[in-house]
């Protein structure tokens, strides 16, 4: 088994003639966690949409956990083990929490095609156990996550997502909306996932986030990989230099 | 829970967390048990009689039976109906075929129901030859169920995969369903069932098949994944799409399923009539929409019940009763039916805003 979990080769994405990722070569080792940064439009968020086929790439090629892959959408990403939060959140609010948890990959009592019986003692229990592990407080289950807050729902989309992540996670912005505790919150969940030795990647705005949570800090500009960065080796204001383009320069890509 | 707040952010929520949000078939109970209350007390104040209770000294009975056996029969056969109609809006669409549908299939399902002799002459009504005489009652129900499955496979087929408007693909089966009805025999009533297939709707059945179907159907959604699945298609699409639920494919078996309701009405309709004419299940596609709206069930989809649908089909029927019961004209009940559906949708509209205020 290799070291690496997810690379890319040259992962390209135009749409037209609109260069929105080029040539982007990236690697994540098992039990790493790498923040994405970038200004509006860097293609960050392109970028994730590829790895979970939620688009299909122009040119280039994705290794998941060893071999070649080339999903053909969402679903089959996260069969193999990519759990991803999106930017909108992809929750039914008229279900509650458990429902959502487990909403495409229910327990059954027993199994009739689409009639199948569901075992919600098993999908509940199993919820609250999942809280639990990335300490979410929900205060009520069983209610709809319509009357919940809107960082409550984050937390319930993260905890899905966490819940489920086997071998690699992926969170687009989860803290964009959310206040200071709340932000807090999703922090504990990610640094659940380190110890936890999963993988992520992480997009986020946030710099100071950024530096309290991850290993390694790849920086896009204008669709490319201009910095790939340790941690310890660089700070604030070297990120945000390759960030604005005063430092890098976009055909010096390197992984 | 000012602790808990402080120390987990859950700042923004408006009800207490941690109790259970009530159910909303609830409010709907409540409004079953005003309107009835009301039509007693008017009852009472204006004819001297009473609309719940029995007032007759010849029969021993508290309640007046008859009224309540009325209430709930009239409602029965759009009731079936309501029940499809029903998991068709939760799901986020909308069936206006399901009268038509009924039409359709009466016509077909009686053309095969038929008895060869009629008073020792031979059926003047006769669709088909001696062949399709006298037929074990299996035969037409079949084929009846067979009609709405079709009709339902074709709405359903053009909802999701030509992903036109529910409204529009249900439109267009609405007219051209009962232009069928009406070309099946040139317009004509087809009549004269077997025994048999005239026992299917005969005294209180429809009362009994409602009751068992609703029973069937609230168990499907609230506890099998076919009725999750609904419910989260219709409270966010995109949401079930990603999280691997195969949207197309759900729609397409609801709009079947609301097809085959709509045909058992059909067969418990024609049965209860002894004939099926082109012009049945007229308007039924909207009492029935007015049922399950009354009834808490949401026009944006993902919220709702069949619990909901029937006490909404009883307000119904307590309505229509409680015009006939004041000697009111046929007239005020469409007015007020019209009215009460409006007033059903706004109230809704009303909660939601209430909601996402939070």
């Amino acid at each position: 088994m290799s070291d690496i979990i997810l690379e890319t080769r040259g992962l390209t994405k135009r749409y037209g003639g609109v260069h929105a990722l080029e040539d982007a070569n990236f690697t994540l080792r098992r039990g790493e966690h790498v923040a994405v940064v970038g200004d509006n439009g860097a293609g960050k968020s392109t970028f994730v949409r590829q790895i979970t086929a939620v688009e299909q790439k122009t040119a280039g090629q994705v290794f998941f956990d060893g071999q070649e892959v080339s999903f053909t959408g969402p679903l089959e990403a996260r069969e193999a083990g990519i759990e991803t939060v999106f930017q909108t959140l992809a929750l039914a609010d008229d279900l509650d929490v458990p429902a959502n948890l487990f909403l495409g990959r229910e327990i059954f009592r027993f199994r009739m095609g689409p009639f199948s019986v569901l075992d919600h003692k098993a999908m509940r229990a199993r919820t609250l156990e999942a809280l639990k592990t990335t300490a979410v407080k929900i205060p009520n289950v069983d209610n709809p996550i319509r009357n919940m807050s809107g960082g409550q729902r984050q937390c319930v989309a993260i905890a899905r997502t966490a819940a489920f992540a086997s071998k690699l996670v992926i969170m687009d912005e989860p803290t964009a909306a959310l206040g200071v505790q709340e932000t807090a919150q999703v922090e504990n969940i990610i640094r659940g996932l380190k110890e936890r030795g999963i993988p992520m990647v992480l997009i986020s705005h946030n710099l100071r986030q950024v530096f309290d949570l991850v290993d390694r800090i790849v920086v896009f500009r204008r669709g490319r990989i201009v910095a790939s960065l340790r941690k310890d080796e660089t700070d604030g204001n070297d990120i945000v230099a390759y960030i604005t383009g005063v430092k890098g320069n976009a055909e010096a890509a390197m992984a | 829970m000012p602790v808990a707040q402080a120390t987990h952010g859950l700042g923004g929520l408006k009800d207490d967390p941690t109790k259970k949000s009530k159910p909303q078939e609830l409010n709907v109970l409540i409004a079953l048990i005003v309107i009835v209350a009301a039509f007693e007390l008017v009852g009472r104040v204006f004819l001297g009689d009473s609309f719940l209770f029995n007032t007759r000294d010849n029969v021993d009975a508290i309640f007046n039976t008859a009224r309540l056996q009325i209430i709930i029969l009239q409602v029965s056969i759009v009731g079936i109906i309501a029940l499809g109609v029903t998991q068709v809006i939760i799901t986020g669409g909308i069936d206006l075929s399901s009268g038509s549908v009924v039409g359709a299939t009466a016509m077909v399902t009686m053309s095969f129901a038929q008895t060869a002799l009629v008073n020792g002459q031979p059926n003047p009504k006769a669709i088909f030859g001696d062949w399709a005489m006298d037929l074990p009652v299996l035969a037409p129900v079949l084929v009846g169920l067979g009609c709405g499955l079709f009709a339902g496979l074709i709405n359903g087929a053009l909802v999701a995969y030509t992903r036109i408007p529910p409204f529009i693909a249900t439109l267009g089966m609405m007219v051209t369903a009962r232009g069928f009805s009406r070309w099946w025999s040139n317009g004509n009533p087809i009549s004269f069932p077997t025994e048999s297939y005239g026992a299917i709707g005969k005294g209180m059945m429809p009362v009994l098949i409602f009751v068992a179907l609703a029973v069937l159907f609230h168990l499907v959604l609230t506890q099998t994944k076919y009725g999750r699945h609904c419910y989260a298609i219709g409270s966010n699409e995109q949401a079930a799409r990603m999280s691997g639920i195969n949207v197309d494919r759900h729609k397409v078996l609801v709009f079947v399923i609301a097809g085959g309701l709509a045909a058992l009405a059909a067969i418990v309709l024609s049965s209860k009539n002894l004939t099926a004419q082109a012009g049945m299940g007229v308007m039924y596609e909207l009492d029935a929409i007015a049922m399950a709206v009354i009834g808490g069930v949401s026009l944006q989809g993902g919220r709702g019940s069949i619990l909901g649908t029937v006490l909404g089909a009883l307000i119904f029927g307590v309505i229509i009763s409680g015009f006939t019961f004041l000697k009111l004209d046929a007239y005020y009940q469409e007015m007020v039916k019209g009215a009460i559906i409006v007033g059903a949708v706004v109230l809704d509209q009303w909660r939601q805003r209430g909601r996402s205020r939070g």
